[in-house]
Protein backbone atom coordinates (compact mmCIF):
# COMPACT_ATOMS: atom_id res chain seq x y z
CA UNK A 1 0.00 0.00 0.00
CA UNK A 2 1.04 3.29 -0.82
CA UNK A 3 1.88 5.80 2.05
CA UNK A 4 -0.59 9.23 0.53
CA UNK A 5 -1.01 12.04 3.32
CA UNK A 6 -4.71 12.65 3.85
CA UNK A 7 -4.40 15.94 4.12
CA UNK A 8 -1.88 18.95 5.35
CA UNK A 9 1.43 16.73 5.88
CA UNK A 10 1.50 18.73 9.43
CA UNK A 11 -2.35 19.44 10.41
CA UNK A 12 -2.79 18.65 13.88
CA UNK A 13 0.91 19.00 14.59
CA UNK A 14 2.92 22.19 16.65
CA UNK A 15 5.79 23.20 15.89
CA UNK A 16 8.61 25.37 17.49
CA UNK A 17 11.69 27.00 15.63
CA UNK A 18 13.97 28.96 17.71
CA UNK A 19 15.73 32.35 15.84
CA UNK A 20 12.34 32.02 13.77
CA UNK A 21 12.06 35.32 12.80
CA UNK A 22 14.45 35.63 9.89
CA UNK A 23 17.01 34.10 7.66
CA UNK A 24 16.58 30.29 7.32
CA UNK A 25 14.20 29.94 10.45
CA UNK A 26 11.80 32.50 9.17
CA UNK A 27 11.65 30.25 5.83
CA UNK A 28 11.18 27.02 8.12
CA UNK A 29 8.54 28.65 10.04
CA UNK A 30 6.97 29.48 7.15
CA UNK A 31 7.26 25.90 5.32
CA UNK A 32 5.99 24.17 8.29
CA UNK A 33 2.77 26.66 8.59
CA UNK A 34 1.95 26.13 4.81
CA UNK A 35 1.68 22.36 5.83
CA UNK A 36 -0.72 22.85 8.55
CA UNK A 37 1.47 22.61 11.45
CA UNK A 38 0.43 25.50 14.37
CA UNK A 39 3.96 26.74 14.77
CA UNK A 40 5.55 29.33 17.56
CA UNK A 41 8.66 31.25 16.97
CA UNK A 42 11.10 32.54 19.51
CA UNK A 43 13.72 35.63 18.78
CA UNK A 44 15.03 38.51 21.10
CA UNK A 45 13.15 41.34 19.75
CA UNK A 46 9.84 41.66 20.83
CA UNK A 47 8.50 44.24 18.02
CA UNK A 48 9.42 41.70 15.62
CA UNK A 49 8.80 38.62 16.72
CA UNK A 50 4.72 39.98 17.34
CA UNK A 51 5.15 41.10 13.41
CA UNK A 52 6.42 37.70 11.99
CA UNK A 53 3.86 35.81 14.37
CA UNK A 54 0.81 37.38 13.31
CA UNK A 55 1.97 37.39 10.04
CA UNK A 56 2.41 33.67 10.20
CA UNK A 57 -0.91 33.46 11.16
CA UNK A 58 -2.60 35.58 8.45
CA UNK A 59 -0.75 34.32 5.77
CA UNK A 60 -1.33 30.52 6.65
CA UNK A 61 -4.30 30.85 8.88
CA UNK A 62 -2.39 28.70 11.58
CA UNK A 63 -2.28 29.08 15.36
CA UNK A 64 1.03 30.50 15.92
CA UNK A 65 2.97 31.95 19.66
CA UNK A 66 5.51 34.60 19.11
CA UNK A 67 8.12 33.74 22.29
CA UNK A 68 10.98 36.27 23.50
CA UNK A 69 13.72 34.43 24.34
CA UNK A 70 17.69 34.46 23.97
CA UNK A 71 18.67 30.73 23.76
CA UNK A 72 21.64 31.43 25.23
CA UNK A 73 19.63 32.10 28.31
CA UNK A 74 17.78 28.97 30.04
CA UNK A 75 15.60 30.55 32.37
CA UNK A 76 14.06 32.40 29.21
CA UNK A 77 14.02 28.44 27.43
CA UNK A 78 12.04 27.51 30.35
CA UNK A 79 9.56 30.09 30.01
CA UNK A 80 9.34 29.67 26.24
CA UNK A 81 8.06 26.08 26.62
CA UNK A 82 5.85 26.87 29.57
CA UNK A 83 3.78 29.28 27.14
CA UNK A 84 3.89 26.25 24.27
CA UNK A 85 2.04 23.95 27.17
CA UNK A 86 -0.06 26.83 28.59
CA UNK A 87 -1.10 27.20 24.79
CA UNK A 88 -0.93 24.07 23.28
CA UNK A 89 -0.40 21.50 25.67
CA UNK A 90 2.03 19.47 23.35
CA UNK A 91 4.66 19.86 21.07
CA UNK A 92 5.27 17.51 18.06
CA UNK A 93 8.37 19.42 16.25
CA UNK A 94 11.39 21.28 17.52
CA UNK A 95 13.51 22.98 15.07
CA UNK A 96 16.52 23.82 16.90
CA UNK A 97 18.03 27.03 14.68
CA UNK A 98 18.80 29.70 16.50
CA UNK A 99 22.35 30.30 16.02
CA UNK A 100 25.23 32.98 15.75
CA UNK A 101 28.15 32.76 13.17
CA UNK A 102 31.71 34.50 14.86
CA UNK A 103 34.73 33.88 13.64
CA UNK A 104 38.13 34.83 14.12
CA UNK A 105 41.67 33.08 13.23
CA UNK A 106 42.83 31.12 16.09
CA UNK A 107 44.84 33.62 18.07
CA UNK A 108 42.64 36.26 17.49
CA UNK A 109 39.28 34.97 19.41
CA UNK A 110 38.43 36.48 22.46
CA UNK A 111 36.87 34.60 25.59
CA UNK A 112 33.66 36.83 24.89
CA UNK A 113 33.47 35.14 21.43
CA UNK A 114 33.80 31.69 22.12
CA UNK A 115 31.38 32.36 24.94
CA UNK A 116 28.73 33.97 23.19
CA UNK A 117 29.31 31.36 20.29
CA UNK A 118 28.88 28.33 22.56
CA UNK A 119 26.32 29.43 25.00
CA UNK A 120 23.66 30.05 21.49
CA UNK A 121 24.72 27.10 19.25
CA UNK A 122 25.66 24.52 21.62
CA UNK A 123 24.47 25.26 24.90
CA UNK A 124 21.14 26.46 23.38
CA UNK A 125 20.30 24.03 21.67
CA UNK A 126 20.59 21.43 24.53
CA UNK A 127 18.57 23.44 26.28
CA UNK A 128 16.00 23.47 24.06
CA UNK A 129 16.14 19.51 23.28
CA UNK A 130 15.61 18.78 26.74
CA UNK A 131 12.57 20.54 27.25
CA UNK A 132 10.92 19.76 24.00
CA UNK A 133 11.94 15.68 24.69
CA UNK A 134 9.92 16.34 27.94
CA UNK A 135 6.97 17.56 26.16
CA UNK A 136 6.89 15.19 23.39
CA UNK A 137 7.16 12.17 25.90
CA UNK A 138 4.02 12.78 27.45
CA UNK A 139 2.80 11.32 23.53
CA UNK A 140 5.42 9.70 22.65
CA UNK A 141 6.10 11.09 19.22
CA UNK A 142 8.03 14.16 18.12
CA UNK A 143 10.52 14.75 15.37
CA UNK A 144 13.68 17.04 16.88
CA UNK A 145 15.71 18.52 13.83
CA UNK A 146 18.70 20.95 14.59
CA UNK A 147 20.59 22.85 12.69
CA UNK A 148 24.04 22.42 12.48
CA UNK A 149 26.38 23.22 9.64
CA UNK A 150 29.14 21.79 7.26
CA UNK A 151 31.53 23.65 9.13
CA UNK A 152 30.74 21.49 11.99
CA UNK A 153 31.09 18.26 10.01
CA UNK A 154 34.07 19.49 7.67
CA UNK A 155 35.43 23.15 9.45
CA UNK A 156 36.98 25.55 7.79
CA UNK A 157 39.98 28.35 8.61
CA UNK A 158 38.42 30.86 10.63
CA UNK A 159 35.73 29.14 11.98
CA UNK A 160 37.23 27.05 14.92
CA UNK A 161 34.50 27.79 17.76
CA UNK A 162 31.49 28.03 15.28
CA UNK A 163 32.65 24.80 13.80
CA UNK A 164 33.12 23.46 17.31
CA UNK A 165 29.72 24.66 18.36
CA UNK A 166 28.10 23.02 15.16
CA UNK A 167 29.95 19.58 16.53
CA UNK A 168 28.74 19.81 19.11
CA UNK A 169 24.62 19.63 18.02
CA UNK A 170 26.21 16.53 15.91
CA UNK A 171 27.47 15.01 18.91
CA UNK A 172 23.93 16.03 20.32
CA UNK A 173 21.73 14.69 17.73
CA UNK A 174 23.66 11.18 17.11
CA UNK A 175 23.19 10.88 21.49
CA UNK A 176 19.49 12.11 21.89
CA UNK A 177 18.66 10.08 18.98
CA UNK A 178 19.45 7.10 20.45
CA UNK A 179 18.23 7.63 23.96
CA UNK A 180 14.84 9.01 23.04
CA UNK A 181 13.94 6.90 20.19
CA UNK A 182 12.54 4.47 23.03
CA UNK A 183 9.84 7.31 23.37
CA UNK A 184 9.14 7.36 19.56
CA UNK A 185 10.81 11.03 19.35
CA UNK A 186 13.54 11.39 16.44
CA UNK A 187 16.50 13.72 17.00
CA UNK A 188 18.18 14.38 13.12
CA UNK A 189 20.36 17.34 12.26
CA UNK A 190 20.79 19.34 8.95
CA UNK A 191 23.94 20.43 7.49
CA UNK A 192 23.59 23.73 5.54
CA UNK A 193 26.81 24.33 3.29
CA UNK A 194 26.44 28.47 2.16
CA UNK A 195 23.36 29.66 2.27
CA UNK A 196 22.30 33.05 1.00
CA UNK A 197 21.45 34.75 4.51
CA UNK A 198 21.91 38.01 6.53
CA UNK A 199 24.25 35.97 8.79
CA UNK A 200 26.54 34.91 5.71
CA UNK A 201 25.78 38.16 4.12
CA UNK A 202 27.97 39.85 6.82
CA UNK A 203 31.27 37.47 6.15
CA UNK A 204 33.90 38.89 4.05
CA UNK A 205 33.49 39.75 0.26
CA UNK A 206 36.73 37.66 -0.23
CA UNK A 207 35.54 34.74 1.78
CA UNK A 208 31.89 34.60 0.25
CA UNK A 209 33.66 34.18 -3.30
CA UNK A 210 35.55 31.76 -2.07
CA UNK A 211 32.88 29.59 -0.53
CA UNK A 212 30.45 30.23 -3.70
CA UNK A 213 33.77 28.97 -6.04
CA UNK A 214 33.49 25.16 -3.98
CA UNK A 215 29.56 24.32 -4.73
CA UNK A 216 29.35 22.28 -6.85
CA UNK A 217 25.84 22.96 -8.05
CA UNK A 218 26.95 27.16 -8.79
CA UNK A 219 25.15 28.48 -6.60
CA UNK A 220 24.16 29.47 -2.54
CA UNK A 221 21.60 27.46 -1.39
CA UNK A 222 18.49 29.31 -0.37
CA UNK A 223 16.52 29.17 3.02
CA UNK A 224 14.27 26.85 1.03
CA UNK A 225 16.31 24.34 0.42
CA UNK A 226 16.50 24.05 4.18
CA UNK A 227 13.20 24.44 4.87
CA UNK A 228 12.18 21.63 2.50
CA UNK A 229 14.87 19.32 4.52
CA UNK A 230 13.44 20.54 7.81
CA UNK A 231 9.80 19.41 6.33
CA UNK A 232 11.12 15.96 5.44
CA UNK A 233 12.54 15.75 8.93
CA UNK A 234 9.44 17.09 10.55
CA UNK A 235 7.10 15.41 8.86
CA UNK A 236 5.75 11.49 8.47
CA UNK A 237 7.77 11.54 5.17
CA UNK A 238 9.90 10.67 7.94
CA UNK A 239 8.61 7.64 10.08
CA UNK A 240 11.97 5.68 10.55
CA UNK A 241 14.59 8.13 10.27
CA UNK A 242 16.66 9.08 13.43
CA UNK A 243 20.10 10.20 14.11
CA UNK A 244 20.85 11.27 11.12
CA UNK A 245 23.42 14.31 9.84
CA UNK A 246 21.93 15.31 6.21
CA UNK A 247 24.00 17.52 4.09
CA UNK A 248 21.75 20.68 2.28
CA UNK A 249 25.26 22.06 0.35
CA UNK A 250 24.56 21.69 -3.68
CA UNK A 251 27.88 19.71 -3.48
CA UNK A 252 29.90 21.90 -1.41
CA UNK A 253 33.21 21.05 -1.03
CA UNK A 254 35.55 22.10 1.99
CA UNK B 1 -6.30 12.09 52.47
CA UNK B 2 -7.17 14.80 49.41
CA UNK B 3 -7.77 14.08 46.17
CA UNK B 4 -3.99 15.55 45.35
CA UNK B 5 -2.38 13.38 47.58
CA UNK B 6 -4.02 9.79 46.03
CA UNK B 7 -3.42 11.58 41.91
CA UNK B 8 0.02 11.62 43.21
CA UNK B 9 0.30 8.21 44.78
CA UNK B 10 -1.34 6.82 41.82
CA UNK B 11 1.03 8.26 39.99
CA UNK B 12 4.16 6.98 42.13
CA UNK B 13 2.41 3.73 41.76
CA UNK B 14 1.81 3.03 38.30
CA UNK B 15 4.66 4.84 37.26
CA UNK B 16 7.20 2.60 39.06
CA UNK B 17 4.89 -0.30 38.54
CA UNK B 18 4.29 -1.03 43.08
CA UNK B 19 1.43 -2.69 44.46
CA UNK B 20 -1.62 -0.50 44.46
CA UNK B 21 -1.07 -1.31 48.51
CA UNK B 22 2.86 -0.21 48.44
CA UNK B 23 3.05 2.71 51.08
CA UNK B 24 4.93 5.64 48.86
CA UNK B 25 5.41 7.52 51.65
CA UNK B 26 9.06 6.73 52.85
CA UNK B 27 10.15 5.93 49.25
CA UNK B 28 13.41 7.91 48.03
CA UNK B 29 15.04 7.84 44.43
CA UNK B 30 17.32 4.94 43.89
CA UNK B 31 16.04 3.66 47.17
CA UNK B 32 13.88 0.91 45.46
CA UNK B 33 15.27 -1.10 42.71
CA UNK B 34 12.08 0.00 40.42
CA UNK B 35 12.79 3.94 41.23
CA UNK B 36 16.08 4.19 39.16
CA UNK B 37 16.89 6.96 35.85
CA UNK B 38 14.82 5.53 33.44
CA UNK B 39 11.42 5.13 36.11
CA UNK B 40 12.34 8.73 37.41
CA UNK B 41 11.59 10.24 33.40
CA UNK B 42 8.53 7.85 33.15
CA UNK B 43 7.39 8.99 36.44
CA UNK B 44 7.89 13.11 35.98
CA UNK B 45 5.50 12.11 32.86
CA UNK B 46 3.31 10.39 34.97
CA UNK B 47 3.26 13.38 37.38
CA UNK B 48 2.62 15.82 34.59
CA UNK B 49 0.05 13.86 33.01
CA UNK B 50 -1.91 13.44 36.20
CA UNK B 51 -1.60 17.34 37.51
CA UNK B 52 -1.70 19.01 33.80
CA UNK B 53 1.93 20.95 34.33
CA UNK B 54 5.03 20.87 32.84
CA UNK B 55 7.63 20.87 35.90
CA UNK B 56 11.15 22.78 35.67
CA UNK B 57 14.11 20.62 34.69
CA UNK B 58 15.49 21.84 38.31
CA UNK B 59 12.59 20.64 40.38
CA UNK B 60 13.07 17.49 37.70
CA UNK B 61 16.69 17.31 39.37
CA UNK B 62 15.38 17.81 42.93
CA UNK B 63 12.26 15.50 43.19
CA UNK B 64 14.54 12.68 45.53
CA UNK B 65 11.44 11.36 47.63
CA UNK B 66 8.32 11.37 47.62
CA UNK B 67 8.42 13.88 50.26
CA UNK B 68 10.03 16.14 48.08
CA UNK B 69 7.40 15.35 44.71
CA UNK B 70 4.43 16.51 47.19
CA UNK B 71 6.59 19.88 47.90
CA UNK B 72 6.94 20.11 44.39
CA UNK B 73 3.88 19.79 42.72
CA UNK B 74 2.51 21.98 45.56
CA UNK B 75 4.55 24.77 44.04
CA UNK B 76 2.73 24.30 40.33
CA UNK B 77 -0.84 25.62 42.03
CA UNK B 78 -1.74 22.19 42.53
CA UNK B 79 -2.85 21.97 46.43
CA UNK B 80 -0.88 19.22 48.37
Amino acid sequence: MVWRPEGPLLAGRTAFVTGGTRGIGWEVARTLAAHGAAVAISGRRDDVVAERAAALATEFGVATLGLIADVADPDAVKASYQAIFKAWKQLDVLVNNAGVLDGGLLGMIGADVIDRVIDTNAKGAIHNLQAAARLMSRHKRGSIVNLTSILGTHGDTGQAVYAASKAAVIGLTLAAAKELAPQGIRVNAIAPGYVDTEMVQALPADVQARQLATIGMGRAGTPDDVARAVLFFASDLSTYVTGQVLGVDGGMRI
Amino acid sequence: MSATEDKLRAAFREALGLATTTDVEPLTYRGIPQWDSVAHMQLVAAIETAFDIMLDTDDVLAMSSYAKAREIVGKYGVAP
